[in-house]
């Protein structure tokens, strides 16, 4: 799956398929501090990646 | 495949919010967002029906998602942007504010900081001595007063959210600053010089209001401010985040605790006057500009004042090293 980050914007094309809670583990990154979308259309912690999805995994803690 | 299911409908959720211990499809997540913030305006009299309202819009998640939710809920609000000068970052959350407007048919005032004042962020940053969000928070706080209070607004809004509000009781309470404790709520009432200010987005967590956004197609600014690159604010953000993660709740507990009990406590100690704000006695008004001040000039007028007679500094050579990789990294 290609997986999209942000803030810096890079692309990791990782294998599927694995839930969306096990990747941010993988990418040690928090849940309360994140949100992913597949294939557009966002999706919770446990739901399944498959090997040739689109995720984008939003970051949304703000500077203030 | 999603295995979890919404609470309310039983469709296939899209979010799990672990501090409600439930998961949402799109149509509850905007029902139970507009519902916290229906409880928030309600519980501290934020607005009422018929006020003129106007948001301080920035082109991030919250100030679009809190402009979006009373536009929602029935309300009359403008929104206010000010051109802040932080280079690219600031050119595109203008972009975006104005397209969010644009396509509502929204009013969107602006106040560009280099054309009204002579200076931009950088610039005042690096003439002043103040570290960039101090520059930046005290530019915007009078921007926005002169504007609500000169464009004859009943309550002027901001997009702060529970995660901003926990992280700023969290630096507060480490510094035991009682007076800035005192003063952190959601309603700061109108007095002489000031607007009323709310803030109806404290029950929402950041992860929630960027959720609204997403399922409402809002077309936010996803870059983070080059110049905020590693606060203190942040660093707090994130010990919160990881308290969060083993104790869903936590942070509304906190922030929530906070307003429910302690803030009374310091209320009434102000009304008692032991050791309450110093300050507030001895406000006058500014001989530059009239806003309240404690000094004979106000703060913000001795940045212009500074800011405006320095040559524009470009927002690279303010950051730090780590932060004007990020930011070249961020234009790349």
């Amino acid at each position: 799956m290609k997986v999209v980050l942000r803030n810096p914007r890079r692309e990791l094309q990782l294998e599927g398929p694995r839930t969306v809670g096990r990747l941010l583990e993988e990418l040690e990154l928090g849940r309360e501090a994140h949100l992913v979308i597949r294939n557009g259309t966002l999706v919770p912690g446990d739901a399944r990646l498959e090997h040739d999805d689109v995720v984008e995994v939003r970051p949304v803690v703000s500077g203030g | 495949m999603n295995q979890s299911k919404c609470r309310v409908c039983r469709e296939p959720a899209i979010i799990d919010l672990p501090r409600h211990n439930a998961n949402f499809c799109a149509t509850h997540l905007e029902q139970l967002c507009r519902r916290q913030v229906e409880r928030a305006v309600h519980d501290h009299d934020m607005l009422a029906p018929g006020d003129r309202i106007l948001v301080a819009v920035s082109g991030g998640k919250d100030s679009l998602a809190v402009w979006d939710l009373l536009l929602e809920l029935g309300y009359r609000a403008d929104g206010l942007y000010v051109g802040l000068g932080i280079g690219s970052y600031s050119d595109v959350s203008g972009e975006h504010a104005r397209a969010f407007a644009a396509e509502r048919g929204q009013r969107l005032e602006t106040v560009d900081l280099r054309e009204r004042y002579g200076y931009d962020i950088p610039t005042a940053s690096k003439a002043s001595g103040r570290v960039p969000c101090s520059a930046c928070g005290l530019s915007k706080r009078h921007v926005f007063d002169r504007a609500a209070l000169d464009g004859g607004y009943d309550v002027l809004v901001t997009g702060h959210n529970l995660d901003d509000e926990a992280a700023v009781l969290f630096g507060n309470t480490l510094r035991w600053d009682i007076d800035y404790l005192a003063r952190q709520l959601p309603v700061l009432p109108a007095a002489a010089g000031f607007p009323k200010k709310v803030k109806p987005l404290i029950r929402l967590t950041e992860r929630e209001t960027a959720a609204w956004c997403i399922v409402r197609g809002i077309d936010y600014l996803l870059d983070e401010c080059p110049m905020a690159h590693g606060n203190r604010h942040l660093a707090y953000k994130e010990a919160l985040n990881a308290v969060e993660a083993r104790s869903p709740g936590a942070k509304a507990a906190f922030y929530h605790g906070f307003v429910e009990r302690m803030a009374p406590l310091l209320a009434a100690r102000d009304r008692h006057d032991v050791g309450g704000d110093p300050d507030a006695d001895l406000l006058r008004a500014c001989t530059s500009c009239g806003s309240p001040t404690t000094a004979e000039v106000c703060a913000f007028c001795r940045l212009v004042d500074t800011s405006s007679e320095h040559d524009p500094v470009p927002v690279e050579l303010v950051l730090s090293k780590s932060a004007r990789r990020a930011y070249h990294e961020q234009l790349s």
